[in-house]
C-alpha cells in the first residue's frame, strides 16, 4: 500500500503517465509493471488478423460439429464447447479490442465488470439450484 | 491576464469572409447570464447546483409523503389515507427518498466538488454531465406525473412480484415506476462513467491516488457501485416493462415462473445501491471531522481501503434481503456471513472517525455537529443491522417495523446527517454566504431528537410485531404497558413532525443568513482539501492556474509548515488563504478554453420521456421519441468543442454583451 | 450512449502543460479519456447482458412439449449468421489499422463493410424471428420464448445501434467532420462493435449449441 502513496513525485514529470493509477483503482493489490504507452510496439499486421479470423471461424465450426455430437462424447461435451467458446471470446478481447497490448487500466476496468457479472450471476443462479438440474 | 471565456477576435477570425454559426440559422446558446446560462449550461458548479436544488425539493416532496404516512398511523383506524393512497404513499416516499434526494443530493456535491478537490477545471465530459442532470429531472417529473394519471406505483420501493403485476396493480403507476427509474438510472451511469474517467485523468499534477482527498475517494468507489449496479436493475426493470406492457410472464408463478428472479435481480442492484447511498456520507464525514479537530484523519489509507472493501463484500450479500424466501440453508448461511464480515470495514471507518476527534481541537460548529450525528446515530443502525444478519433473528424481524427503524438509522442517520454535515461545510464555498450557527444548533437538535422520536419507537413496535406497509392498525391488537403499540406509533408520529420541523429550519436558515449576513471569508473553517484553492463561490473556471499538488490535505500544508522534528509535527501557519489566491491570481494561466454550452444534452434527454409516455399510452411516441434522441446525436456528435465565432453577437464598442473579461491582474 | 461518448470532448484542462498543441488533452494517466469511458461503459455492459443470459439460462427449459429450443433451432442458419457476425468483427479491425495508417479511402470502406455485415445478422435475426414466429414461437408464448426474444432482442438492438454508428463515421469521415482524433473515433466504434460480438459468441454457444 504505501508504495503507491509516493509515486507520483513533483516536478518536471507530471503531465508524463501517472503510474500510481495504473494500481488497480478500487483495491491495491495488483502490482504493476505499468506501459505508459498507450500503443505499446507490438502491432498486429493485417494479415494476423486475417488469419486469426480464420482461427476464430474454425473453431466455430469445431464448435458446431460437436454439437452434432452430443451423446458420442457424453461428459466431454460440455467443458469442451465451454473450453472453444472461452478462447473465442478471449481472442476477440485480447487482439480484436486489443486489450493485450493496451494498458492495464482498460483490462481492469473490463474484467471487473466480466469478473463482478459472472461471479453474481453464477451465485443466482446456483441458488435457484440450476446447475443441479 | 485576460480570462475570456469568448475567443478573442483576432486569433480565431475565420479565414472564410461569412462565418457559419454552429447550427445553420440557429446559433449556440452562449449566454453566461440568464436562465439560459443555466438550461444549457454544461458547467460541473451549475449542474451541481441544479442537482442539489432539485434534490431538496424532492426531499421535500418525499418527507410530504413521510408525514401523511405517519399521521395516518397516529392512532387506530387512522382515515387519513386510504389504503389504495397508502400503498402509494409508502411506495413513493422510499422511491423520492432513495433516487430522487440522496442519489442526487450525493450527485450534487460529487459534481462540485469532486473537479475542485482534484484541482481540475471541470468534468471529463461536461455534455454528458449535463445530459445527466436532464436525465435525472426528466426521469423524475415523469414517475411524479403518475399520481395526476390514475395514480402512483403502490406495490413497495423493492416492487415485488406479484404485487407489481397487472392484475395486482391495475393503474399505470408500477410502469410509470419503472420507466421513470430507467431515465434517472441512465443520468446515474453516464455520471458514473463521467465521474470515473475524471478522477482517473483529470487530476491536478502531483496529486496520485493516495494523495485524493477522502470524499473524492468515496464518490470514486461509489460510481463504480453505480457502473455496475445500474445495469443490473435496467434488466429487472426492463423484464418488468415486457411483463406488464408486452404480456410476457417473467415473474408470474401461474405461468411457471419463479418470482425469485425479481427479487435476485431487484437487490443484486438494491444492496450496491445501499453503500451508493451512505458512502458520499462517509466521504463527507471524513473530510468534515478532520477539519474542526485540526487534526488530519486518522488512518486515511485505511479508510479509503475499507471504503473500497465495502464496495466488493457489498455485492456479495444481496441475499440477506430474502432470507424469508426459501432460500435454502446452504444460501442462507453463506449470505449471514458475508453479511456479519461487511460490519468489519464499516467498523473501521467507525473507529477511524472517533480516533480522529481523539486529543483534536474540537469545534462543535453545525457541520461538526451532523458529522459527530453521524457517528452516533449510523452505529445505532448498523447494531441493529447485525441483528439482521443472524438469520433466525432476521426471520423474526422481516417485513416488520424493526426493518424500518434500521434502515431509517442507517440512511437518515446516515446519510443524510452526513449531507447536512456537508450542506453546513461547503455552503460558504458554493454561494459565498456563511450559513447561521445559532440556527444551525437548532436546525440540528431538532433533527436529532426529531429522528430518534420518530424511528426509535419503530424497533419496539416492530420486535412487537407490527408489520411494515398496513395501513391502519386497532387498538384490539395493540397490547397494553410498555409494549402497546398505540402509545409508540403516537410518539413515533410525534416524532415525524419534530423531525419535519427540523428538515424546515434548515431551509429557514438559508432564507435568513442569505438576508442578512456579509459574505462569508475566504477560509471560514481552517479547511484542509483543494478546493479551497478558490474563490467563494469559485471562478467558472475553477482555479485561476492549475495547482501542483505535493500532499494529502495540500491546502492545509499551503497554509502550514511543519516545524516539528524527529516525527514530532508542529505546525505553524505561514500563509494565510488570502494571500494563497493572491498567489494564484497573479500567476493565472494566461488563456484558459471552457467548453461552449450546448442544446444537445437537454434536447437528448427530452426523447427519453417522449419513448416512455409511449410505452404507457401510444407505442407511435415510441418512434417519435427515438427519433429527437437519434436527431439529438448527430447534433451532439457534429458540434464544435467551442462556439464559432458566428455564435456570438457582434462586439459592442464596450465589450459585448456576452464577452466576459475578469480582471486584469 | 455509447454514440455520445463517442464524440463528447474534455475541457482542456491542463493546455497550459500540453505541449502538442490544439485538441490533445494531457490526462493524469496518459490515456485517452474517451477510451477509458468507453471501456467503463463496456464493463458495465457485462452486468447487463449477464443478467438477461442469466434469465434465459433460467427460462430456457419451461416450455411447452414441442416448442423448445431443440425443437426450432436451425443450427446450420445460426451458424451462418455467426460467421457473418464474427467476421464483422476482422473488417472493423481492418478499418482501425486503415484509420491508425490515416488511410481515409479503406477506413471508409472497412467501415462500410462491417455495416453491410452486421446487417445482414440483424436481416437473419429478423428472418430467424419470423420463422419462429410462424412455427407458433410468439413473444408470450412460453417463458422460454420470452425470455429468448428478450435476450437476441437486446443483442440485436445492440448490432442495429451499432451499425448507425458505423454508417455516421462513415458519413462523418467522407465530410471531414469528425472533431478530434479520427482513428481514435474509429477505435472506440470498433470497441463496441466486438463487444456486441462477443456477446454473440457467448450467446451462440450458451443458448443455441448447448442443448436444453
Amino acid at each position: 500500500m504505501s508504495d503507491i502513496t509516493e509515486t507520483t513525485e513533483l516536478g518536471d514529470g507530471y503531465d508524463q503517465p501517472n503510474e500510481a493509477v495504473a494500481e488497480s483503482v478500487e483495491h491495491g493489490e495488483h502490482t504493476v509493471d505499468a506501459t505508459p504507452d498507450d500503443h505499446p510496439g507490438e502491432h498486429w499486421s493485417d494479415l494476423k488478423f486475417v488469419y486469426l479470423a480464420l482461427g476464430l471461424a474454425v473453431i466455430t465450426a469445431v464448435e458446431v460439429a460437436l454439437s452434432y455430437m452430443v451423446d458420442d462424447l457424453g461428459p466431454v461435451f460440455l467443458p469442451a464447447l465451454l473450453i472453444l467458446m472461452l478462447v473465442k471470446f478471449f481472442a476477440v478481447v485480447m487482439y480484436f479490442m486489443h486489450l493485450k497490448f493496451d494498458n492495464r487500466l482498460f483490462s481492469l476496468m473490463f474484467y471487473l465488470g466480466l469478473g463482478l457479472a459472472v461471479t453474481v450471476y453464477v451465485i443466482a443462479l446456483l441458488t435457484f439450484q440450476f446447475f443441479n438440474s | 491576464m485576460a480570462l475570456i471565456e469568448r475567443p478573442a477576435p483576432d486569433t480565431l477570425t475565420p479565414a472564410v469572409a461569412t462565418p457559419e454559426s454552429t447550427y445553420g440559422a440557429f446559433r449556440r446558446p452562449v449566454h453566461s447570464t440568464g436562465w439560459k446560462s443555466w438550461l444549457f449550461t454544461i458547467d460541473h458548479k451549475k449542474l451541481g447546483i441544479m442537482y442539489g436544488v432539485s434534490a431538496l425539493f424532492f426531499f421535500l416532496v418525499g418527507g410530504l409523503e413521510a408525514l401523511l404516512i405517519r399521521a395516518q398511523l397516529a392512532g387506530p383506524e387512522g382515515t387519513i389515507l386510504s389504503a389504495d393512497k397508502y400503498n402509494q404513499m409508502f411506495t413513493m416516499h422510499a422511491t423520492t427518498m432513495v433516487f430522487l434526494f440522496v442519489m442526487p443530493m450525493a450527485a450534487a456535491f460529487a459534481n462540485y466538488f469532486v473537479p475542485l478537490q482534484i484541482g481540475a477545471r471541470d468534468v471529463a465530459f461536461p455534455r454528458i454531465n449535463a445530459f445527466g442532470f436532464w436525465c435525472f429531472i426528466f426521469g423524475a417529473i415523469f414517475i411524479n406525473t403518475s399520481w395526476l394519471l390514475g395514480g402512483a406505483a403502490d406495490g413497495g420501493w423493492f416492487m415485488y412480484a406479484p404485487n407489481s403485476s397487472v392484475p395486482f396493480s391495475p393503474t399505470n403507476g408500477i410502469d410509470f415506476w419503472g420507466l421513470g427509474l430507467q431515465i434517472t438510472g441512465i443520468a446515474s451511469l453516464t455520471g458514473a462513467i463521467n465521474l470515473i474517467v475524471t478522477v482517473i485523468n483529470m487530476r491536478a499534477p502531483g496529486m496520485s491516488l493516495m494523495k485524493m482527498p477522502i470524499f473524492t475517494w468515496m464518490i470514486l468507489v461509489t460510481q463504480f457501485l453505480l457502473l455496475f449496479a445500474i445495469p443490473v436493475i435496467t434488466v429487472a426493470l426492463f423484464l418488468l416493462m415486457f411483463q406488464r406492457s408486452f404480456d410476457a410472464t417473467f415473474f408470474s408463478v401461474e405461468a411457471g415462473a419463479d418470482p425469485l428472479l425479481w427479487q435476485h435481480l431487484f437487490w443484486i442492484f438494491g444492496h450496491p445501491e445501499v453503500y451508493i447511498l451512505i458512502l458520499p456520507s462517509f466521504g463527507i464525514v471524513s473530510e468534515v471531522l478532520p477539519v474542526f479537530s485540526k487534526k488530519p484523519l486518522f488512518g486515511y489509507p485505511l479508510v479509503v481501503f475499507s471504503g473500497a472493501a465495502i464496495g466488493f463484500v457489498g455485492w456479495g450479500v444481496w441475499a440477506h434481503h430474502m432470507f424469508a424466501s426459501g432460500l435454502g440453508p446452504i444460501s442462507v448461511a453463506v449470505f449471514s456471513v458475508s453479511t456479519m464480515a461487511i460490519a468489519i470495514p464499516t467498523g473501521v471507518k467507525i473507529v477511524n472517525w472517533t480516533m480522529t476527534l481523539w486529543g483534536g481541537k474540537l469545534r462543535f460548529t453545525t457541520a461538526m455537529l451532523f458529522a459527530i450525528g453521524l457517528i452516533v446515530q449510523f452505529t445505532v443502525g448498523g447494531l441493529s443491522g447485525v441483528t439482521h444478519a443472524v438469520a433466525p433473528s432476521d426471520t423474526q424481524q422481516t417485513d416488520t417495523y424493526y426493518i424500518v427503524a434500521h434502515f431509517h438509522y442507517v440512511l437518515f442517520g446516515g446519510a443524510i446527517l452526513g449531507i447536512f454535515a456537508g450542506l453546513y461545510y461547503w455552503w460558504p464555498k458554493m454561494f459565498g454566504k456563511l450559513l447561521d450557527e445559532k440556527w444551525g444548533k437548532w436546525n440540528f437538535w431538532m433533527m436529532i431528537v426529531g429522528m430518534n422520536l420518530t424511528f426509535g419507537p419503530m424497533h419496539i413496535i416492530g420486535l412487537q410485531g407490527q408489520p411494515r406497509r398496513m395501513y391502519v392498525w386497532t387498538e384490539a391488537r395493540a397490547g397494553s404497558g410498555f409494549f402497546d403499540l398505540g402509545f409508540w406509533n403516537l410518539i413515533s408520529s410525534i416524532g415525524s413532525f419534530v423531525l419535519g420541523i427540523g428538515v424546515l429550519l434548515f431551509f429557514v436558515n438559508v432564507f435568513l443568513s442569505h438576508r442578512r449576513h456579509g459574505p462569508a471569508p475566504l477560509d471560514p473553517w481552517d479547511a484542509r482539501a483543494l478546493e479551497w484553492l478558490t474563490t467563494n463561490p469559485p471562478k467558472e473556471h475553477n482555479f485561476d492556474r492549475v495547482p501542483t499538488v505535493g500532499h494529502l490535505d495540500d491546502f492545509f500544508h499551503r497554509k502550514y509548515e511543519d516545524r516539528g522534528e524527529d516525527g514530532h509535527h508542529d505546525f505553524h501557519q505561514v500563509a494565510t488563504a488570502e494571500e494563497l489566491m493572491a498567489v494564484e491570481e497573479a500567476n493565472a494561466d494566461p488563456d484558459i478554453h471552457l467548453p461552449s454550452p450546448s442544446y444537445w444534452p437537454i434536447v437528448l434527454a427530452f426523447g427519453l420521456p417522449v419513448m416512455a409516455y409511449g410505452v404507457i399510452y401510444n407505442f407511435l411516441l415510441i418512434p417519435a421519441g427515438a427519433v429527437i434522441v437519434l436527431l439529438a446525436m448527430f447534433g451532439w456528435s457534429l458540434e464544435p468543442h467551442t462556439a464559432t465565432e458566428a455564435d456570438y453577437d457582434p462586439p459592442t464598442p464596450e465589450g459585448g454583451a456576452e464577452l466576459e473579461v475578469a480582471d486584469h491582474g | 450512449m455509447a454514440d455520445a461518448a463517442v464524440t463528447d470532448t474534455a475541457p482542456e484542462a491542463h493546455d497550459a502543460h500540453g505541449h502538442d498543441g490544439h485538441g490533445a488533452h494531457v490526462t493524469s494517466t496518459g490515456l485517452s479519456n474517451n477510451k477509458l469511458a468507453m471501456w467503463i461503459f463496456l464493463g458495465s455492459e457485462c452486468l447487463l447482458f449477464g443478467g438477461l443470459i442469466s434469465t434465459y439460462m433460467l427460462y430456457r427449459g419451461r416450455h411447452s412439449e414441442n416448442l423448445g429450443p431443440d425443437q426450432v433451432w436451425d443450427i446450420p442458419f445460426t451458424s451462418a449468421s455467426s460467421f457473418v457476425l464474427l467476421m464483422s468483427s476482422l473488417t472493423m479491425v481492418l478499418a482501425v489499422t486503415a484509420a491508425q495508417r490515416k488511410d481515409d479511402r479503406n477506413t471508409r470502406l472497412w467501415l462500410t463493410v462491417t455495416a453491410l455485415l452486421g446487417s445482414l445478422f440483424v436481416a437473419g435475426q429478423v428472418y430467424e424471428f419470423t420463422t419462429f414466429y410462424r412455427e407458433g414461437l410468439g413473444f408470450t408464448t412460453s417463458l422460454f420464448s420470452s425470455s429468448f426474444y428478450t435476450l437476441t432482442g437486446f443483442h440485436g438492438v445492440h448490432v442495429s445501434v451499432g451499425v448507425i454508428m458505423l454508417l455516421a463515421t462513415v458519413g462523418m469521415i467522407l465530410k471531414n467532420r469528425i472533431p478530434g482524433d479520427k482513428a481514435e473515433v474509429v477505435e472506440l466504434v470498433g470497441l463496441y462493435w466486438h463487444f456486441v460480438d462477443i456477446v454473440w459468441i457467448l450467446i451462440f454457444t450458451l443458448v443455441y449449441l448447448i442443448p436444453a
